[in-house]
């Protein structure tokens, strides 16, 4: 093994750092369209009449679209597997506006400053209706988000429109009531956590336009190229086979882009015009209308031993889909099977969620999915009962953690093939000094030092739903292209496919040429999401160059003219065995290239009946300043069981970058809506991600497990990071203060002012 | 207003809009490594050199820059591939959106600072937002290319 | 982004004040807070070739052209000399490097924003505004006026009168203050100010022969305290700025009176 495993740099890295035009905005043709939107100022209304006549006579403008425009057929924006399991709910633009910021026009035009000059000229009467916005009272409430009768639910989800529900579903283990009576002390908590946006660098962005075969091509910053050419179809109502989608390089996702998000846009209008056209969201755009993580409450009852065995845990979520259910009935069932998952000795478990329409803007999918919140709701409870139960939150977890071996009763019955868990926890606290500094220290200028701790869990893969083929062809003097359709948005799966092929084929890596993908060439995938990419297309790869390499043997053996079982393949040669002679590599693809030789070339399917869960223990250490309430994380520790590490540089990269942006969540992102249910913090000026001088140092270490039926033993990394800094966070202000905060973001203005009253009574 | 402005050492003489921002006046001129990021002068992406400061081009108009030098990423690609090989090797660029304002920024303060302290480094580069990395793969890279630059001055 | 039909870059004060009598025409500062309104303007008068881009420093006080950028102030030897890191602290936390090489003191000034960490910096201290035609107003009766179409020309600030030490609290690092302060002392007197309450800076004094009395100055801070309005935004409710306010105030006198032991 020469790459897998080792420090590699990105196959794009320079190409990045040197600035070049690589990207969706980059390469846009010169004579596109400008396409803008005009969006609802109001969270709930109904378009009772639309002008553009005087709009229309803006020199410049080329066309503008409205609901009488576009087709009728309801569509999910959910990057998912036919038939999704996200309602069809949709329509490129509809007469009842379901949330503020919801389209009401679509304006092409040569320039931005037409585009800008038609969208004010566009006069809409609205008949405002009161919107709703609280989720939790959203259950039968009078005001229903979808009235609309060609509304479709695909999978049985338990939708019930007529009721606000989106999806809602219940499992259990055991009997839980049952469980809960038996146990010396049972909490019963609820938990609160926000819609968070994926602030991903590069906003949502996408052009289009008629190639030379009369077909639509859509180039776009997706995750979800293959979903986004069956979405498109469904929603203009054109044939598959008309469309062709192109991923370049993408600036961040983050599961983002796992949606259809700007691509109908310019969509429609290069199929109305027949011109080229291009969309980019703005800042504010991508966070009022994009696709953010889930709002939802979190209720636990969790029950222990007085000495510390946890018996039973009851959970129930209600989530927010917002005004459309994109990843709505998926995510929420993360919230459940990757949250409980992490406690091995349970007598019984129970989950059970609604999902809810609002008139607040729709959710999507981001970075940890579900197991975000859930992690977050079971984490806190199980630090609130060690607590209660005055035990080390990291020695209650040493007792009751998940182990290799056990069947995960609440994870769909998987199988633990490989957890190191216990071993990262020890390894966590040794980086941190958890036993020296817990729980906490006063320092002399009044500010706390405090540690708190939290596991966390995702999969690999959506088992027995995501597919990833792969296809790789040795060429003339024997290098290979590998053609994979899973994305690399960032995170450098072009590279680490690369590195495992270049392993599989005993190969220098740049013998390998990859490229992005390209519905019309690349084999089929479901794409990057579900922290699929290095678990499900990584097996892909590893049978298509297995097959490969037999062919290649194969075929040299008989150049040699001898039997495929006197021969071998060494990566640079077939040899024989007996008498050494050999043709090269070199040889072989020249050869493979000459009429009366086949060229040579293996494709795979992989998808994987199980998704092996990695593991994670994360420890936070921070400073409170009391007076003011600010808690600066001044160190983290991460622990990570990824199984086999790809690639050390970008496991640790995608680690660092994953544990910020849950810091971010636990301490800043803060969405607000005003009294009309407007996002008011739709911006980078009010929405404050962390910058880096907000951060103190991340150390980030490795406990490999060996997955068995991954690439190399290896198991996802992209999701499950985001999951510990929440609930450690929590724990660590709650060893400094002695307070549990039990919403998120928890503010440096609830701190202080908590404290102050504890200090008054 | 025509405006003369050299651009990565070429000289440009341009008919521009009064609210044209420089951002969009320099893309228009192939300096494609300049990007957006939001609306609010609050990412960095667009970090320019303006008469060798680091400038955001989001918020500077393209009538200011008459007369003036301004320097892309374009123009400093000896610079970009020397430090950038020190963020590939860390896996620091991700996504790499963000990375040419940062290097742009990363640049200047090479010329600004001496000897700067981890802190130093993290105030000067604070205006450079990332959502991938956590900063800290960026921090290593800075601090190898910084060890770097002081042997190479030392030989 | 605004939108502007046309733009001129001045010859003369005179010219820009005849321009600046149209209410649809701007005044031009780094254009960082500009860029986000959406105005319509008719005439953008940009004031960059008057020279109004230096420090200079006369016997008793330091003259700052309105199109000095925070960075310069920040990083300028002879505000140092004269202040410390008074207006480093004040300016350090502004959005980036980047940001501050753009934004002008002038249109810092003219904005008068509610969070401003520039009028509650410049407020404590012996500030005049100098504005086109003549009229030079302190910076305290500035920051209470209304919007005119009145153009900042330089600001003058006295030498060796006042120390004066600043704090901030902000959610984030590089966020918008929730709320910020500023103390000096001449002497006799301690000047106090309050701001992004998240309403401007506004100035308390006291007088004070002895700066080492910490008990008497605690009860000044606690008298603003109680006297000032607070109000809530997005940032913070008014009971956390109210809370805040005491504890920045001492802090800022933590780092003031140490100053003045350090001088001593």
């Amino acid at each position: 093994m020469k790459y897998v495993n080792a420090h590699i740099r990105k196959k794009d890295a320079m190409s990045l750092v040197t600035g070049k035009p690589v990207y969706t905005g980059d390469i846009v043709p010169q004579n596109a369209l400008v396409v803008k939107l005009l969006r609802s100022p109001h969270a709930r209304a109904e378009i009772t009449d639309i002008n553009t006549a005087a709009a229309m006579k803006v020199p410049g403008v080329e066309c503008i679209l409205t609901y009488k425009d576009v087709p009728n057929s309801r569509f999910t924006t959910a990057g998912q597997t036919y038939p999704e399991p996200s309602p069809y709910d949709r329509l490129i633009l509809d007469k009842l506006l379901r949330c503020a910021g919801d389209p009401v026009a679509i304006v092409a035009a040569e320039n931005e400053k037409a585009a800008d000059k038609a969208l004010k000229l566009i006069k809409v009467k609205y008949n405002i209706l009161e919107p709703l916005m609280d989720f939790t009272k959203a259950i039968d409430n009078p005001i229903i988000v979808h009235p609309e009768d060609n509304f479709k639910a695909l999978c049985n989800t338990r939708t019930d429109k007529d009721r606000n529900i989106c999806s809602s579903d219940v499992f259990e283990v055991g009997n839980v009531e049952e469980a809960l009576k038996n146990c010396d002390v049972v909490l019963e908590r609820t938990y609160n956590t926000k819609a968070n946006s994926q602030a991903m660098m590069e906003t949502f962005r996408t052009f289009t336009y008629i190639d030379e075969y009369g077909r639509l091509n859509v180039v776009s910053s997706t995750q979800v190229p293959f979903h986004v050419r069956r979405i498109l179809s469904d929603a203009l109502e054109i044939p598959k086979s008309k469309i062709r989608v192109v991923k370049p390089r993408i600036g961040g996702g983050f599961g983002a882009k796992q949606s259809v998000v700007s691509e109908q846009f310019p969509a429609i209008v290069t199929m109305k015009t027949g011109r080229a056209a291009y969309i980019v969201y703005t800042r504010g755009e991508s966070m009022t209308n994009g696709s953010p993580r889930h709002q939802m409450q979190m209720k636990v009852r969790i029950g222990a031993d007085r000495d510390g065995r946890i018996k039973a845990m009851d959970l129930y979520a209600l989530s927010n889909a917002g005004a459309y259910g994109d990843h709505g009935p998926t995510t929420i069932g993360l919230v459940g099977h990757k949250s409980l998952s992490l406690y091995g000795n349970l007598e019984a478990a129970r989950f059970a969620c609604d999902v809810v329409y609002t008139n607040t803007m729709g959710g999507g999918a981001y970075r940890g999915y579900g197991a975000t919140q859930g992690i977050y709701a079971i984490e806190t409870a199980v630090n609130e009962i060690a607590a209660e139960l005055n035990i080390d939150p990291c020695k209650i977890r040493e007792m009751n953690m998940v182990k290799e071996g056990q069947t995960m009763e609440t994870y769909y019955g998987e199988p633990c093939n490989s957890c190191t868990l216990d071993k990262c926890m020890a390894k966590a606290k040794e980086m941190i000094d958890w036993d020296s500094k817990y729980p906490a220290k006063k320092l002399d200028n009044g500010h706390i030092r405090s540690v708190g701790v939290a596991m966390a869990m995702q999969g690999s893969g959506i088992s027995g739903v995501d597919i990833a083929n792969a296809e790789i062809r040795l060429n003339d003097d024997g290098f290979y292209t590998l053609l994979i359709g899973c994305t690399d948005m960032g995170t450098g799966c072009d590279t680490i496919l690369s590195q495992m092929a270049a392993d599989c084929l005993d190969c220098d890596i740049d013998k390998i040429a990859v490229r992005g993908v390209d519905t019309d060439q690349s084999p089929y995938d479901t794409g990057s999401y579900a922290s699929s990419t290095t678990y499900v297309t990584g097996m892909a790869v590893v049978k298509t160059c297995q097959e490969l390499r037999e062919k290649i043997l194969e075929t040299g053996c008989k150049l040699l003219g001898i039997d495929k079982e006197k021969g071998d393949f060494d990566g640079e040669k077939v040899f024989d065995l007996e008498t050494g002679k050999s043709v090269s590599l070199s040889e072989i693809g020249y050869a493979s290239f000459e009429g009366h030789n086949k060229s040579l070339s293996a494709s795979c399917s992989h998808s994987s009946p199980i998704s092996p869960p990695p593991f994670m223990v994360g420890i936070a250490e921070i400073d409170l300043d009391p007076e003011t309430g600010y808690v600066q994380v001044v160190d983290y520790a991460a622990a990570v069981d990824c199984g086999t590490v790809v690639n050390r540089n970008l496991a640790r990269v995608q680690t660092e970058g994953g544990i910020v942006q849950g810091i971010g969540m636990a301490l800043y992102e803060d969405i607000q809506y005003n009294e009309q249910g407007r996002m008011i913090n739709n911006s980078f000026l009010q929405y404050k991600i962390p910058a880096r001088t907000d951060l103190g140092t991340i150390k980030v270490e490795f406990e490999s497990s060996y997955e068995p039926t991954g690439p190399f033993g290896a198991k996802s990394i992209g999701e499950l990071v985001i999951n510990t800094p929440s609930p450690a966070i929590t724990d660590a202000i709650y060893n400094a203060t002695g307070l549990f905060f039990r919403s998120l973001p928890i503010k440096a203005e609830q701190i202080a002012l908590a404290l102050a009253e504890k200090k008054d009574k | 207003m025509i405006i003369t402005v050299k651009i990565n050492g070429k000289t440009y003489k341009d008919e521009v809009a009064p609210d044209t921002v420089l951002l969009d006046y320099l893309r228009s001129h192939g300096c494609y490594s300049v990007k957006r990021g939001c609306e609010t002068s609050n990412c960095g992406l667009c970090t320019v050199h303006m008469d060798s400061k680091p400038v955001l081009s989001c918020s500077v108009l393209a009538v200011r820059a008459d007369g003036q030098e301004i320097t892309t990423l374009e123009g400093l690609q000896k610079e970009a591939e020397e430090f950038g090989a020190f963020l590939a090797d860390e896996g620091g660029e991700q996504c790499g959106f963000c990375s040419p304002g940062f290097i742009m920024n990363v640049l200047a303060m090479v010329k600004e600072l001496k000897n700067p302290t981890d802190e130093e480094i993290k105030k000067y580069l604070e205006g450079n937002l990332c959502r991938c990395t956590g900063y800290q793969s960026q921090m290593r890279a800075v601090k190898k290319y910084l060890d770097f630059k002081q042997k190479e001055e030392q030989k | 982004m605004f939108k502007a039909q046309n733009y001129a870059k001045v010859t003369s004060l005179t010219e820009a004040l005849e321009l600046n009598k149209k209410r649809t025409n701007k005044v031009l500062g780094g254009g960082c807070w500009m860029k986000m309104g959406k105005k319509n303007i008719n005439t953008l008068i940009d004031l960059s070739g008057l020279g109004l881009d230096k420090i200079t420093e006369t016997d008793d006080e330091i003259i700052i052209g309105s199109l000095v950028t925070l960075r310069d102030i920040e990083t300028s030897p002879v505000i140092e000399k004269n202040f410390g890191n008074f207006f480093k602290d004040a300016f350090t936390h502004i959005v980036g490097v980047q940001f501050r090489n753009c934004a002008t003191i002038g249109g810092s000034v003219f904005s008068r924003f509610g969070f401003s960490d520039i009028v509650t910096s410049l407020i404590v201290l012996d500030t005049k505004i100098e504005l086109a035609g003549g009229e030079t107003v302190s910076m305290e009766e500035y920051s209470e006026r209304d919007y005119d179409n009145d153009i900042v020309v330089n600001i003058h600030i006295k030498k060796g009168g006042r120390k004066a030490a600043y704090e901030s609290f902000r959610n984030t690092q590089t966020d918008i203050p929730v709320l910020n302060c500023s103390l000096a002392y001449d002497g006799k007197k301690l000047y106090a100010a309050v701001g992004a309450r998240p309403m401007r800076g506004k100035v308390s004094t006291m007088d004070c022969p002895d700066v080492e009395n910490s008990e008497e100055v605690f009860k000044f801070f606690e008298k603003i305290q109680a006297e000032t309005e607070f109000g809530t935004n997005t940032r913070a409710s008014k009971e956390y700025r109210k809370h805040l306010s005491l504890v920045l105030l001492k802090r800022v006198y933590k780092k003031l009176v140490c100053k003045e032991g350090d001088a001593k």
